[in-house]
């Protein structure tokens, strides 16, 4: 029953904000004021972004600090070939993807053999590795970032240019997200998943090879997140190498904590929820990290079973 | 076929830090018996256990299971292979509801498992066969109930209905009847006579009654080495193992 | 073949081997012992720098600064043990990690607070400014060489208190067994304490000794503490001698293969692919060699015992 009720508190919850979302271009265009298109923007992609953490960390229980990799992978997936006036969407998001999955399947297939803290610490380390090896390419930037002056476009359909044309493309980029990962969670690779999160050295004695599935997993979700890159890329129109840095992917863990793991909409809540709170905190105080750190220390320390029991309690009442 | 061992265990060692907890052991399983290991405490039917299952590496020795050797496989493979086996301290997904738990046991054998579309729980073929699993084991009123919330007994009875499900042709059993009050522990009983016949299984057991009731054969073990196998009958009469478990006492308790 | 380049490449590469010593050793003392995973180890590399910087220009010289730094970075992990780090002991490796994590944060904000963006130089005495000559027609930074000096004698200093003195038994001890230690009348909680200061006191030296050569800046915990980590899954957690050995690996590793890397490529690509290729690959070089070794060995050099 309580099943039922969830069920139908999360597709109300889904239809009013995809409304909302839906809805709010109208609302910047007969205001005129774009910074509310801008901020929805960022929401959406990170949104993208921690869905794909959340089919790890969430769903499988790998707590990877490894995701900004992905981000920069595919936003440099997009600056790479604009700097070579390559800017065929269709090309830059393939590549974005392929490259994505290339290197979650290299690095994965490392991490995976380590478990619990090591498992964390290595994916960190690959991640500053990935963050090393573009910045060190002085052709595309350095550590100055690479200008993308051209957004992508897609034949003689549409490009990227106009900020309504990217808001509707993120927007459907995410519902899409979205249902994929939503028919991966409830599919029967997904129970395995959850299986594995669940008592790993059970499901390898009843026939698992759990190692393998977890890195499916963890291949599907770096492909996703690179498209997130990918968008991120076309939104910014500039690629700084700190949204590869590992403190980003601490970035993104948070947000999937905060939301609930192992939920649908969770990393949805947990992106929109960080947004808001960064774009209110730094209008206070430059100094808002601190806050927020703070934040984390305290939640950490006085909610039972840390931040994912405190939420696990909150969700429950 | 049928007239060699299921199972072939020679001169298995393994030492932990200084401890021999597995001493050149030899042991053999013959198709539809059921085998029973007992022994003292320290006497290394864990590391047996854990040797045969494949979650120890042996330091010596071989385990044969239907004439391929095993010995370095890992759990997975050996549960493909058909060996299964029920943990002593019961290790069941816990979150998931129990019919959750059966599926996924049956979807382990079944190379499907790959499968990224199809919302698993709305596979009809899936459903039905879990359910019967359950029915068999006497749980299908609590298919849909978190197996966190089950009883002590309910567990051990899932415990055991998973490694069913994987459709074995050795049942590996660790202390099934451990901590199982007086009704639990009928239940469970009644459970493994109703398997002795149909599967060839491997009972650890501390609790003597279950044992001379189920056993065709039993195993000795003192100090990771065998003292003494044979008939029941034969056990009670060895003098070997009368002296293991209490001196001369002349009885078999534990 | 440039022996000088090579020579001095190699004391390079050793240098900053042991630097990363100083600062790892600190964290697989606190990982082993503690179960504690430490995000913010490289915090406290940062304000010891910082502590310095400013001391050094109250006081009017770096010995002084570092004389009185030391002490006061090794009182302010007291501090942040007996207040935070010490309640969550109990908690999962997780919780520790975003902790921690909250604690770089606030570090980071409250450095920029009270000193400014901008980085702090710290300007070296006479004596230390100068080069040395090492071996004939080979000169040295004499204050890098007494980096190498300090860190070594550091070392032996750590690897005897740990292996030949009953505080390190008690250290090791309390690392496998805390009640046994606590039975013997022994404060586990003021020897957690006491390792957590130390390890932040070592750590804080480790960013002074570097920061007249590269300056006191916000973001240098941060870079730093990930190639920490690096060194102690190469080397082992717990491990001292792991660390050790790891941290100089990765110390030559990276120099050499950023002098090196680009010459040794030419032999094999074309002088234009080897020149992109080189910085990339030196660049990631050592957590390469970190997938290799875990490869092999996937608990590290030295595997902590039954854990």
């Amino acid at each position: 029953m309580r099943e039922q009720i969830k069920k139908g508190y999360y597709n109300y919850a889904l239809i009013i904000s995809t409304g909302l979302l839906a809805l709010l271009p109208l609302y910047v265009h007969v205001s005129g004021d774009d910074f509310y298109l801008d901020l929805a923007n960022r929401l959406m992609i990170l949104a993208i972004a921690a869905t794909s953490l959340n089919l790890i960390l969430g769903h499988g229980g790998m707590i990877s600090f490894g995701h900004a990799a992905y981000l920069g992978i595919g936003a440099y997936s997009v600056g790479i070939p604009a700097y070579y006036e390559i800017y065929d969407g269709l090309f830059q998001l393939l590549v974005a993807i392929t490259v994505s999955g290339l290197f979650a399947l290299l690095t994965g297939a490392v991490c995976l053999r380590t478990r619990g803290v090591y498992f964390i610490m290595i994916t960190m380390a690959f991640t500053q590795m990935a963050f090393f090896g573009i910045v060190s390419i002085e052709e595309y930037g350095g550590d100055d970032g690479l200008v993308i002056d051209t957004r992508s476009t897609f034949g003689n359909f549409f490009n990227l240019e106009d900020t309504v044309t990217l808001y509707y493309f993120v927007l459907a980029s995410l519902l899409i997200s979205l249902y994929i990962v939503k028919r991966i969670m409830t599919s029967p690779f997904g129970m395995v998943i959850a299986g594995s999160k669940s008592n790993e050295r059970r499901m390898q004695s009843i026939g698992f090879n759990t190692y393998r599935y977890k890195l499916v997993c963890y291949v599907l979700s770096g492909c996703l997140c690179g498209y997130a890159g990918a968008l991120l890329g076309n939104f910014t129109n500039f690629i700084s190498p700190e949204m590869m840095d590992w403190t980003a992917s601490g970035e993104l863990i948070f947000m999937v904590l905060l939301g609930g793991t192992g939920t649908l909409l969770g990393p949805l809540w947990g992106a929109a929820t960080f947004v808001l709170l960064e774009e209110w905190l730094s209008g206070i105080t430059t100094y808002w990290h601190f806050f927020f750190g703070a934040l984390l220390i305290i939640v950490v320390l006085f909610a039972r079973g840390g931040i994912d029991g405190l939420l696990k309690r909150l969700r429950l009442t | 076929m049928m007239n060699l061992p299921i199972l072939k265990v020679s001169n298995l060692s393994k030492t932990f830090g200084g401890v021999v907890a597995t001493d050149h052991l030899n042991l053999e399983i013959e198709h539809g018996e059921l085998h029973a290991i007992i022994g003292p405490n320290g006497a290394g039917k864990t590391t047996l256990i854990a040797q045969l299952s494949g979650e120890t590496l042996p330091d010596s020795g071989e385990i044969i299971f239907r004439e391929e050797n095993i010995t370095a496989l890992p759990p997975f493979k050996r549960s493909r292979l058909g060996i299964a086996r029920s943990f002593q301290i019961t290790s069941l997904m816990l979150e998931m509801d129990v019919i959750d738990n059966i599926t996924l046991a049956t979807l382990a054998q079944d190379n499907h498992s790959y499968k990224f579309w199809k919302p698993a729980r709305e596979d009809i073929d899936l459903r039905k066969s879990a359910l019967n699993a359950l029915k068999e084991i006497g749980l299908e009123e609590r298919a849909f109930e978190k197996v966190g919330n089950l009883s002590h007994g309910e567990h051990r009875q899932l415990e055991i209905a998973m490694a069913l499900a994987t459709q074995p042709h050795l049942l590996l059993l660790d202390e099934p009847m451990a901590g199982m009050g007086t009704d639990e522990g009928s239940t469970i009983l009644k459970i493994l006579q109703k398997l002795k016949k149909r599967k060839t299984i491997l009972l650890i057991e501390h609790d003597m009654d279950v044992v001379f009731a189920l056993a065709d054969r039993i195993t000795v073990l003192v100090y990771g080495q065998v003292i003494a196998s044979g008939s029941p009958e034969s056990i009670k009469e060895d003098e070997n193992v009368r002296e293991a478990y209490l001196g001369s006492d002349g009885e078999i308790n534990c | 073949m440039d022996w000088v380049l090579i020579i001095t490449q190699l004391l390079n590469g050793l240098q900053l081997g042991l630097l990363l010593f100083l600062l790892a050793s600190g964290l697989t003392l606190v990982f082993g012992i503690m179960d504690f995973v430490n995000l913010a180890h490289g915090a406290l590399y940062m304000i010891g720098a910082y502590f310095c910087a400013t001391l050094t220009e109250v006081t009017g010289s770096f010995l002084w600064g570092l004389l009185i730094a030391v002490p006061v970075t090794a009182a302010a992990g007291a501090l942040l043990e007996i207040s935070i780090i010490r309640r969550l002991y109990s908690k999962d490796h997780l919780d520790h990690v975003l902790a921690t994590f909250g604690l770089i944060l606030c570090f980071d904000t409250a450095v920029h607070f009270i000193w400014g963006p901008e980085g702090k130089a710290i300007p070296l005495p006479a004596f230390l400014d100068g080069r040395v000559t090492i071996l004939p027609g080979i000169e040295f930074p004499t204050f890098r060489l007494s980096i190498i000096l300090t860190g070594l004698i550091l070392a032996f200093v750590l690897y005897f208190i740990i292996t030949h003195t009953k505080t390190g038994m008690l250290i090791r001890a309390g690392a496998s067994n805390r009640q046994m230690v606590s039975a013997h009348g022994i404060d586990i909680k003021s020897l957690f304490t006491v390792v957590f200061a130390v390890g932040a006191a070592m750590a804080g030296f480790a960013g002074m000794m570097i920061s007249p050569i590269t300056e006191a800046s916000i973001g240098m915990g941060n870079e730093i503490i990930i190639i920490a980590f690096v060194v102690i899954i190469i080397g082992g957690i717990g491990s001292i001698k792991g660390a050790f050995l790891a941290a100089v690996l990765v110390g030559l590793i990276d120099t050499m293969g950023r002098s090196f890397l680009d010459t040794l490529l030419k032999l094999i690509l074309s002088a234009e692919n080897a020149e992109t290729a080189a910085p990339a690959l030196s660049a990631m070089a050592i957590y390469i060699l970190m997938a290799a070794i875990l490869a092999v060995k996937p608990q590290g050099l030295f595997p902590p015992k039954g854990r």
